[in-house]
């Protein structure tokens, strides 16, 4: 007799509602990746003070005037992470949804046609491969120039390969399986074949792929804004904010220590997040 | 095993070749003007004339590319264009061993604590111990290296004084003064990769302790010290090596970040200086070295896993 996991008979959401209700972690990172999202959205109305303004209260302590203290020209540290998050996941999710679809068509198209399409798209990404991603993030934004949009393209660029290969190695599995064979039999074209019956198959590791990667995306432009590569001197954004008050942290504590918190802890849930997809969409786990 | 590495030698070759052209054409090819953005407000007509010579971008791309990659097979990537236009290799001559101390303390660091922690996971699978360290390793991935590297300075040099803040002391002058000076940013820089290596023995590991001869070798009447270290350790890490060389590349990235918080002038410092001077020479020159590093380890880390595993070289 073969014995099936529990979650083995569970399709669709009451699959995920089983696992999820017993991965105690899942609800509390969804809860928390809400929390920023809405104070994303609804900056303008929850933030106390307006992010850049300037006032005499320089480097005060948390106080229940400022919540989290001011900065070295007296503005509410509160409001500039609040808004701060607005930047940091757009460009989170935005070079994923660009590079998630870049990549899976060059892996697609890659891993369905092979021969001289596969050589010339995988020798793109081998070559990738030669650059950590950051190092190719970086390179990029020196040569278009700093600014949000470039931000988005150079870090896009930098995930497309990991998109690719991923896309590539299911298609290759999933198109000697029988379904193809019966889809191209009833006269199917190869766009539909590719994106219809295989896609759909292939979703599962780059729905986790994506999240991970959602993560590594805010940390990369939080590491750019640092660096002072980031959208502008004048956003607050959470790398920029920790750049800014770098210089006094020996006196003002809190300048570097809560804009990196609210890093780790978005970038923590969407880990968990990713962690329990894995386990509830049955992916192995790859861990770059 | 020859014949496997110099495929592989040839391989790796190719590649920095290739990457080389890239990072020559890049520059070259993507819309907008170098120099323009060179000069930025400054440049009048005549800086401008001037600079386009002196760079050589007055002759046709194909002779500037030849000429570029010319000298750069005799060790020669230009000079600076920023401050004492010094040349390029020199700068990076310089800035590369702290680099490398850094990444190799790094490494000895996230080596020390990954190791026990991926073992004891293993061991205690699925207890609060393990639970804690998967907590603790997802904690090491999601934290910004240049936070845990603010964090450092806010306890250990700001408050306690007990190490430098910032700077590099090579070690020619001495041990103590160049671990001291390395051993915040290495720990800034080896946690993210600690956690990537414990999680990966851990599931190695519990790979290995199904393994029948685990059975056999339990059934002898080994001690449990015994079965983990002797028997399922060192199987266990052969799988480890392939990602060594993958995670090598947060290593670099991570030094690229934390070299510019604690002002040591690495391979990373002088990649984003260079960037912000719009010094692109340099920058050329510092992205060519950082994907050199990147290419070779993972050669090496390739090389190492065909002696080790046999299987791996006839695939």
């Amino acid at each position: 007799m073969v014995i099936k996991k529990p979650t083995e008979n569970l399709k669709g959401i009451s699959r995920f509602r089983f696992i999820f209700s017993r991965d105690k972690k899942a609800p509390v990172a969804i809860s928390v990746i809400l929390i920023f999202i809405l104070s994303a959205l609804f900056a303008p109305w929850l933030a106390p003070y307006d992010p850049n303004e300037m006032t005499l209260d320089m480097m005060s302590a948390p106080s229940k005037m400022h919540l989290l203290g001011t900065d070295d020209l007296g503005r509410d540290l509160l409001s500039r992470i609040i808004w701060g998050t607005q930047i940091s996941l757009f460009v989170g999710i935005s070079t994923v949804f660009i590079s998630l679809i870049l990549g899976v068509i060059l892996g697609v198209v890659a891993g369905y046609y092979g021969g001289w399409a596969d050589m010339i798209i995988m020798r793109y990404i081998d070559l990738q491969w030669a650059f950590p991603n950051f190092i190719i993030a970086v390179y990029l934004v020196a040569v278009f120039g700093t600014g949000l949009l470039n931000v988005i393209v150079a870090i896009s660029l930098a995930f497309l390969d990991d998109f690719a290969r991923v896309a590539r190695s299911m298609v290759l599995t999933l198109k000697e399986q029988q379904f193809v064979e019966a889809a191209r039999t009833n006269g199917s074209s190869n766009m539909r074949i590719m994106f219809k019956h295989i896609l759909p198959n292939a979703a599962a590791p780059l729905i986790v792929q994506a999240t991970v990667c959602v993560s590594y995306a805010i940390l990369g432009e939080a590491s750019l804004s640092f660096l002072g590569l980031g959208v502008s001197a004048n956003t607050p954004t959470w790398g920029l904010i920790l750049a800014d008050g770098r210089s006094f942290i020996s006196q003002a504590w809190w300048l570097g220590v809560y804009p990196g918190l609210a890093i780790m802890l978005i970038v923590l849930s969407i880990n968990f997040l990713g962690d329990s997809l894995r386990d509830t969409l049955d992916v192995k786990e790859n861990l770059l | 095993m020859l014949d496997y590495m110099f495929r592989r030698v040839i391989g790796a070759f190719l590649v920095m070749l290739a990457v080389a052209t890239l990072v020559f054409f890049m520059l070259r090819l993507v819309p907008g003007d170098p120099i323009a953005a060179m000069l930025a407000d400054a440049g009048s007509e005549e800086a401008r004339a001037a600079m386009i010579k002196r760079l050589g971008f007055d002759k046709p791309v194909p002779v500037q590319f030849l000429k570029w990659f010319g000298g750069m097979l005799q060790g020669d990537l230009g000079n600076s264009i920023y401050g004492s236009n010094q040349p390029v290799t020199q700068i990076l001559a310089e800035s590369l061993p702290r680099t490398l101390s850094l990444a190799f303390l790094s490494f000895v660091i996230a080596l020390i604590i990954a190791v026990p922690a991926g073992i004891i996971s293993a061991a205690k699978k699925n207890t609060a111990t393990d639970n804690a360290f998967s907590f603790f390793a997802f904690l090491g991935l999601s934290m910004p290296d240049f936070w845990l590297a603010i964090l450092l300075i806010i306890v250990f040099a700001a408050n306690l004084q007990w190490l430098p803040a910032i700077g590099y002391s090579p070690i020619s002058e001495g041990l103590w003064p160049w671990f001291s000076h390395l051993i915040l940013p290495s720990i800034a820089v080896g946690t993210g990769f600690s956690a990537i290596i414990a999680r990966m023995i851990r599931s190695s590991m519990l790979e290995v302790l199904k393994a029948d001869y685990m059975r056999f070798a339990a059934s002898k009447g080994l001690s449990d010290s015994t079965l983990l270290l002797r028997h399922a350790l060192p199987n266990a890490l052969i799988p480890v090596i392939t990602v060594i060389g993958i995670a090598f590349a947060l290593l670099i990235s991570g030094a690229v970040v934390v070299e510019n918080v604690f002002a040591i002038k690495g391979l990373g410092r002088v990649l984003i200086q260079g960037i912000l001077n719009r010094d692109y020479p340099v920058v050329q020159g510092a992205v060519l070295i950082v994907s050199a590093i990147f290419v070779f380890t993972n050669l090496l880390v390739d090389i190492l896993y065909g002696l080790i595993d046999p299987r791996i070289r006839y695939s």
